[in-house]
């Protein structure tokens, strides 16, 4: 049950801030506002399964802002400018992206440099080339986009299903399958409780640390393209600190920000969670957009202290009387 | 059993093995080791002996500078822990090396999950979980943590995992330490029926009952040399502590008598330290100790004996739940080591390299740590006063090199004691306490460290020393409390300071 916990009381903050809200102001009880709430959050959904990988994994990765900012670029140069194809445009970013990620993973294993430090050098070389790629938001006019833009499912309640929020949900299927139900999943986990332990248990380390910030900067790169759908545009000053609210995103939801537990599901409902409070901020119309911030760091902030008891709780359980303490020192 | 045929029937065998660490250790000295198939072999030797280290070499954790090892018949080099479980050699640690975090089915089966269409298939792994388990008397709940189970629990399962990676050699490197008698018993049904099945175990511990209960044969290490191998059944305890604490027979008759001192010491004066009832649950049952000033308490027993603990709960590391401490006659309550330095205590460590020195720092700065503490952190010693303390101590210890700006972490390992022992020197303690004052330095050093000790306790200080070395504490000691399962449980004075005594204590024979 304990295991449970964190995304249990995620889920439960999750449905008493929708009674709230939706107490509140019931037009938020709607499919429109919950499909809404699904578009406006789909980038954000996509990087925070990139995310819940690589901080159960034990690291972090501080670049997906600035790649989605290269993306959006890449992409408005690619069809604008170079005269690609917008699938053509993709694919050749999403290789990209992928190439990138998996150059920080692999530095971070064969140097043995933490990930912070490789992902916030990424997280500027990113940033710096989509700058040096353009310094004005271009429009992306393509049939594509507008196809994109106007097709969607309809749903009883006038709510809108678009393709970028069922972009985001298939991603989160997906993602969810790949870390709960196959081995590299587990070896995310495994890398999470010790990289040497899971050395010593025959896992090869580099591989799957290579694997696991190429799926993030991939992920990274299609949230960039989601993005562009949903903004048609490119600009390199896109995404600025979005790699911190995924972070907030995936801890809410019950990931240990010290790598070795976490669930697809609880960053799925983070995710909801900070959609729920902009739309509430939106409804209100006289709160200031910061409360977002607050509410959120707040959150954060309770979060973080239930994991710490629960944490320490669960040593408690299980360390012996017998066990005589070595962290003293005389 | 001739020659040949007791070779044919060696899984294990280790030739000529050493090892030398960076900075002249010297942690193996050609030792040989065998062990069979279907029996349970016990490694044994105090802290330092060179049993780790033995363990290491042989499962490629540390590379060898010399010797064979060869398994089933084949010389072989494991690089690493998964080159030596390959060729057949798996090792479980003290502390299990499984993922606390993962279920006990994905421990049991990590890297090698059964899959259909790339996705795990759990049942399945469930249900192999539980058949592997029940062969080892385990009926657990195989889908939640590792990390929810009792350590014995997780032992069994690292032993089930590195058994069923079809291993010939079973090395378990302190299994039962952190585990109570009736776990203990499950893991010994484990290995027994492991034993069955004609797998070589290799089993290192320091509590004797368990080597009687379950081994068949025994290697002794001691100070990075072989003692020697014994069989088990017939082997009086006697004989296998002296090989593991004593020195060879014929220097125990000689050993020196006692006479030195003991006049010196006024038995009538208020002790300086007097512990009454003083324990702690779990570390040490309760005792009552005296300590004078001008004189030499040694602690002796096996490693696991509460020696070290005793140490702690005298100088306040740890807090002890019942009794009393009295300084000069006064109930003191020690809330931590800096009320004990605050009394005049000083406690170098055991672990030196963990506990007691500052590696990066240099030698100046490890020499006044203790006294800038007692100072306060915000009234710094002046450069002057510091320079002044350190090329005292440096002079007076004659440590080398003389440069008080190298740091500590590139002298040698009795330099490096000394120094730690001049940081206590530094704050004029009455009451200093030794916890393995010779351990892993070498011959001349061990000379001048004694010599040390005996020219302090000359100059009125209380010492309290703790050495697995008995010929080496018989020959300063005033007396000798000699402790054995957590319990004091014999003072020899006088006398009965010798050799043959404080093991017929230690043996309990």
């Amino acid at each position: 049950m304990r295991r449970h916990l964190p995304v249990l009381v995620t889920t439960v903050v999750f449905l008493l801030g929708f009674l709230f809200c939706a107490i509140q102001y019931p037009n938020i009880a709607s499919t429109r506002v919950v499909m809404n709430l699904f578009t406006d959050n789909a980038f954000l959904g996509i990087l925070a399964v990139g995310m819940t990988f690589v901080i159960i994994s034990g690291g972090i990765d501080l670049s997906v802002g600035s790649v989605i900012a290269f993306t959006t670029v890449f992409l408005a140069l690619a069809i604008g400018n170079w005269g690609l194809s917008p699938g053509m445009a993709f694919v050749l970013v999403l290789g990209i992206t992928a190439l990138f990620g998996a150059a920080m993973g692999a530095i971070i294993h064969h140097f043995e440099v933490p990930p912070f430090i490789v992902t916030l050098a990424g997280m500027f070389l990113a940033r710096g080339v989509a700058f040096l790629m353009s310094t004005e938001s271009l429009p992306i006019d393509a049939a594509l986009y507008q196809e994109v833009a106007s097709f969607s499912i309809h749903l009883p309640g006038g709510g809108r299903l678009r393709i970028i929020g069922m972009m985001m949900l298939l991603v989160f299927l997906l993602g969810g399958i790949v870390l709960h139900y196959t081995r590299f999943g587990t070896n995310v986990f495994a890398l999470g409780g010790g990289r040497t332990t899971t050395a010593l248990m025959g896992v090869r380390v580099g591989r799957i640390t290579v694997a696991i910030y190429m799926l993030s900067s991939l992920l990274a790169g299609l949230a960039g393209i989601v993005f562009s759908f949903y903004t048609a545009s490119g600009y390199s000053l896109t995404g600025v600190g979005v790699e911190l609210d995924t972070i907030a995103a995936v801890v809410i939801g019950g990931t240990l920000l010290s790598g070795g537990a976490g669930t697809m599901f609880g960053t799925f409902i983070g995710i909801m969670i900070q959609g729920l409070i902009q739309t509430y901020i939106t409804f209100d119309g006289s709160l200031s957009s910061w409360w977002i911030k607050i509410v959120t760091g707040l959150l954060l902030f309770l979060f973080i202290v239930l994991q710490q008891l629960l944490t320490h709780l669960a040593r408690r359980a299980t360390t012996g009387a017998g066990e005589k303490d070595t962290q003293a020192r005389p | 059993m001739n020659q040949a045929e007791s070779e044919a029937s060696d899984l294990l065998r280790i030739r000529r093995l050493s090892k030398t660490y960076p900075g002249g250790f010297r942690a193996l000295k050609t030792v040989d080791f065998t062990v069979r198939a279907g029996e349970i072999h016990a490694l044994l030797g105090e802290n330092g002996a060179g049993k780790s280290t033995l363990i290491k070499t042989i499962t490629g954790i540390t590379l060898r500078d010399d010797g064979e090892v060869w398994l089933d018949g084949r010389e072989i080099h494991p690089r690493n822990g998964e080159e030596a479980q390959a060729a057949g050699i798996a090792t479980v640690y003290q502390e299990v090396a499984l993922l606390p975090n993962l279920s006990v089915a994905q421990n049991l089966f990590l890297g090698r999950q059964p899959t259909r269409f790339g996705l795990v298939r759990e049942g399945e792994m469930g249900r192999r979980s539980r058949q592997l388990l029940q062969g080892f008397g385990l009926d657990i709940d195989v889908s939640a943590p590792l990390g929810e189970f009792s350590v014995a629990v997780q032992h069994i399962v690292a032993i089930a995992r590195a058994v069923d990676l079809s291993a010939k050699v079973l090395i378990l490197d302190e299994p039962t330490a952190s585990l109570d008698a009736r776990e203990v018993e499950v893991l010994f049904t484990v290995m027994r029926q492991l034993k069955s099945q004609g797998m070589g175990i290799v089993f290192v511990t320091h509590f004797l009952d368990q080597v009687h209960a379950i081994c068949d044969r025994l290697t002794v290490l001691r100070n990075g040399g072989l003692v020697g191998e014994r069989t088990v059944a017939g082997l009086p305890r006697m004989e296998l502590v002296r090989m593991m604490l004593g020195r060879d027979l014929e220097a125990v008759e000689t050993a020196r008598s006692r006479s030195h001192r003991d006049t010196v010491v006024d038995r009538g004066a208020v002790p300086a330290v007097q512990a009454v009832g003083l324990g702690k649950h779990g570390a040490v049952a309760p005792f009552d100790m005296i300590l004078r000033e001008g004189e030499v308490l040694g602690l002796s027993g096996l490693l696991g004996s509460g020696r070290t603990e005793t140490a702690r709960l005298i100088f306040g590391v740890d807090r002890a739940d019942q009794g009393e401490l009295r300084v000069d006659g006064t109930s003191v309550r020690l809330l931590g080591p800096r009320d004990a330095l605050r009394l005049g205590f000083g406690f170098c460590p055991e672990e030196r390299k963990t506990e007691g020195i500052v590696a990066e720092l240099s030698v100046r700065e490890n020499i006044i740590l203790a006294l800038q503490a007692r100072a306060g952190w915000l009234r710094p010693l002046s450069r002057k006063r510091q320079d002044e303390v350190a090329d005292r101590f440096i002079k007076l210890l004659d440590i080398r090199p003389d440069d008080p700006d190298k740091p500590i972490g590139l002298l040698s390992g009795g330099n490096q004691q000394k120094a730690v022992l001049a940081r206590w020197l530094a704050t004029g303690p009455r009451v200093l306490i030794l916890d393995e004052p010779t351990r892993g330095i070498d011959v001349g050093a061990h000379a001048e460290i004694i010599r040390l000790i005996r020219k302090l306790c000359d100059e009125g200080l209380a010492l309290l020393v703790i050495s697995s070395e008995v010929e080496e504490i018989v020959s300063y000691a005033d007396r000798v409390t000699v402790l054995r399962d957590r319990h004091h449980v014999a003072e020899l004075t006088g006398d009965e300071v010798t050799e043959q005594r404080v093991l017929t204590s230690i043996a309990a024979t």
